[in-house]
């Protein structure tokens, strides 16, 4: 059980620090879309999110961190942007624009995966885009500065985005309440409300971006829907809920290297596992006081 | 055996890039003609059972997804179709072989499980359906990716070809899978022909169908169980990611289309069966591509031409439409706006300058000549030099036009009780828009009335029928009227 941590520290230390890292930021971000009721919009974004990625890396040939950012943020919006232009467009729902524009998009993105040779920051292939490679995180380059050795680049490319998000958050924590929780108040108050979705918006490509590497596009949306979903059911003040979201994290990513290792299976999928129980845990321990029993009899 | 390897050679493409460009390399005798003459002549087995597969999954896929799409349950389908992965990984663990049967009695499980979680959360916590589809959606993916792990990393699970359920590789379809999808084509159609009222009205008002005491319940699990078995037959060809758009896009295009219920399902099924069809192609073409994307693009090329051609619900035939509506609406006041000179000579002028219709319009003298351009266009009136007179079409066009309006007005005033001066802007817009059933019904309700509530005259039939303003002729009625 102890094996991977006496025998290398440091690769199981950085799994589970990149872990940790990836499973807090987009619960950050994710408590936001929740509040929203656009969780499923990060199931788009995520899948879209190939297809910017193989394009930019087609134009640039190989790119920087900006550059992954850019083509995350320009995907991520016209995602957003497809969906209400055939929402608006034409009388197909909103849930089936969500549908058409997300498999779409992901469906060029393998397409052109499969017929250029795409070389960049990000390693993208098959395996990639669905089991993630949080394995191999420990083998990436370490970042220095100023002679002070930080991390394989992956892991301080996320912490500056998780730190980027929590001084976000901090500094924009009114606007993005009301907007969230009341956007007729945020109006009437003068907020733009547009701006602060397509904000949030830019926020999550690049969170999902950032996290795409290690986890893939499907388990990216378990990262921003579970630990959420475990917050509020635990809590409903948002501040108690981004606490209970770190709590989630480290839980999961270190309980979910340990099945992985025990179960010899991929650690991002196990990270997911463990995530679910977690939640399945506070719904049980809740359930009572929440909710009278299950209404089976309720429309479906 | 043949399937190991089509498989081996998928992971290979898709996984390796430079290996891609050396296997590139060696076939450089690819040839786009002579694959498309393999794929037509259809000599080749694997090519039949790759069209045969694509196009039954494309058929019950669209079947399916047209109620999908009515119930508002589009991403139900994508929440179920990656809920399956973790049935089929058991499936696969029960023999450590891709039984068929096996991976479909545990793929459809894992479906329904995932159908009942979603209504479990949304019933007994607060969380909203987007938060339950994802949680179930990304959750049980989670757990079939680590099952499917675990089977890479156990002996003899590397070459699983398990990975062929990710994108889907519709050439990896052999006979027993042609026949499962066949078999799951007929009972989806069976389902759908029998309980086809039951379906539709629970679909589209399921108050009333709980009202009539029917089991709404027992149809919405049943169209789950019948997505489940949809969703997993189409594993194969599509991958577990993009069946979704498969169930969605084609729908989604049909429902473009049509009112409804029965002609969506057919333009749904058809559209997906082209769709599969068109996938097939391509991948086997293209190199042995995956077929599950060239699908989801073909289905999505679909889908665009029906958002921009349908006749009623398209975008070029809406644009069109509200075109063409303004550009009469513009010809009808330049008309009204020509009457109205007309009438302030009292009839005695033909012909109107053209710069007494831009004052009466409050436009530039330049738009009123357009406006009348577009008037000469449309055969409605004629000018020369700076004059314009109307034709026999115009005159009449002028006076339905005034009459509509003076005719709103006085009915707003006498059965509406509305103040004289606050019915004008309203006239103006109805004015563009009564047909001639209204305005027969208008004119019996106001008892004829030759006047408007500003004592204006309303051209009547006769003035319609004489084809030229009143100076034209002998005695104009409308002369005869006001004097």
């Amino acid at each position: 059980m102890v094996q991977p941590w006496t025998e290398d520290f440091m690769v199981s230390f950085w799994i589970v620090v990149m872990g940790f890292l990836v499973v807090a930021t987009c619960g950050l971000v994710g408590t936001y879309l929740l509040l929203r009721r656009m969780a499923l919009v990060g199931d788009a974004i995520s899948h879209s999110i190939l297809f910017g990625l193989v394009v930019a890396f087609m134009i640039f040939r190989s790119g920087g961190t900006m550059v992954m950012f850019v083509a995350a943020v320009a995907t991520g919006l016209l995602t957003v942007g497809i969906i209400e232009f055939i929402h608006r467009q034409s009388r197909v729902k909103t849930d089936a624009a969500i549908c058409i524009a997300f498999t779409t998009l992901f469906a060029a993105g393998v397409v052109l995966l499969s017929v250029a040779e795409v070389k960049g920051p990000v390693h993208l292939d098959a395996e990639c885009v669905l089991y993630g490679e949080i394995a191999f995180v420990p083998l990436d380059p370490a970042v220095e500065v100023f002679g002070l050795v930080l991390g394989p680049a992956p892991v301080v490319r996320i912490a500056g985005v998780l730190i980027g998000l929590l001084v976000l958050a901090a500094v924009f924590y009114k606007e993005l309440l009301v907007t969230s929780f009341d956007p007729a108040l945020a109006k009437s108050l003068g907020i733009r409300v547009g701006i602060w979705h397509y904000g949030l918006m830019a926020v999550l490509s690049i969170v999902i971006v950032s996290v795409f590497e290690a986890v893939g596009a499907i388990l990216a949306v378990a990262m921003l829907v579970v630990p959420p979903m475990f917050a509020a059911q635990l809590s409903d003040r948002l501040p108690v809920r981004f606490a209970l979201v770190f709590l989630h994290a480290a839980l999961s990513s270190l309980v979910g290297y340990q099945l992985s290792v025990w179960l010899n299976c991929s650690p991002a999928g196990a990270m997911v596992v463990v995530g679910a129980l977690l939640f399945l845990l506070a719904w049980a321990v809740t359930r009572p006081r929440r909710a009278a029993l299950p209404d089976w009899t309720a429309p479906s | 055996m043949r399937r190991l390897g089509w498989c081996a050679a998928l992971l290979v493409l898709t996984t390796a890039a430079p290996v891609e460009a050396a296997r590139i390399g060696e076939i450089a005798d690819w040839n786009f003609g002579s694959q498309a003459a393999r794929f037509f002549s259809l000599q080749d087995p694997s090519v039949r059972y790759a069209l045969a597969g694509s196009m039954l999954l494309g058929l019950c896929c669209g079947l399916m997804g047209a109620f999908l799409v009515v119930r508002k349950l589009a991403l139900m389908g994508d929440a179920l179709s990656h809920a399956v992965l973790p049935g089929v990984a058991l499936g696969f663990l029960w023999g450590m072989t891709k039984n068929p049967v096996a991976i479909f009695a545990g793929a459809v499980g894992a479906g329904l499980l995932g159908a009942v979680v979603v209504q479990w959360i949304r019933a007994t916590t607060k969380h909203r359906e987007d938060a339950a589809l994802g949680f179930v959606l990304s959750s049980f993916f989670g757990v079939g990716i680590v099952l499917f792990t675990m089977i890479q990393n156990l002996p003899g699970g590397a070459k699983s070809g398990l990975d062929g359920f990710m994108f889907g590789q519709a050439a990896a379809l052999g006979p027993e899978d042609v026949w499962l999808l066949a078999g799951v084509t007929v009972l989806a159609l069976g389902a759908v022909g029998l309980f086809y009222k039951e379906y539709v009205l629970t679909s589209f008002d399921e108050g009333f169908a709980r009202s009539l005491g029917w089991p709404v319940k027992l149809y919405h699990y049943s169209l789950m169980l019948l997505l489940a078995f949809a969703i997993v037959s189409a594993l194969q060809a599509v991958g577990v990611v993009l069946v979704s758009a498969m169930l969605v896009i084609p729908a989604a295009a049909a429902f473009l289309l049509t009112d409804r219920m029965g002609a969506m399902l057919a333009w749904s099924a058809g559209f997906g069966m082209l769709a599969g069809a068109a996938g097939a192609f391509f991948s086997f073409t293209g190199r042995s591509l995956p077929t599950g994307p060239f699908m989801v693009l073909a289905a999505a090329g679909l889908f665009v031409l029906a958002l921009l051609f349908a006749p009623r619900h398209g975008m070029v035939g809406r644009l069109w439409r509200r075109r063409s509506r303004a550009a009469r609406i513009r010809r009808e006041n330049t008309l009204k706006a020509i009457y109205h000179v007309m009438e302030d000579g009292g009839f005695r002028e033909e012909v109107v300058a053209v710069g007494d219709v831009a004052a009466r319009r409050r436009e530039t003298e330049a738009g009123a000549r357009r406006g009348v351009a577009e008037l000469q266009r449309a055969g409605l009136a004629t000018e020369e030099g700076g004059r314009v007179a109307f034709t026999p079409e115009g005159w009449q066009r002028a006076c339905e036009i005034v009459r509509n309006h003076r005719l709103w007005e006085l009915y707003l005033t006498n059965a509406a009780q509305l103040a004289p001066d606050h019915v004008h802007d309203d006239a103006e817009v109805i004015e563009h828009m009564l047909g001639d059933e209204t305005v027969r019904r208008l004119e019996r309700r106001l008892n004829y009335a030759r006047r408007d509530p500003h004592g204006k005259l309303i051209p009547g039939l006769a003035d319609l029928a004489a084809g030229a303003p009143p100076s034209g002729r002998a005695a104009g009625c409308a002369e005869k009227g006001a004097a």
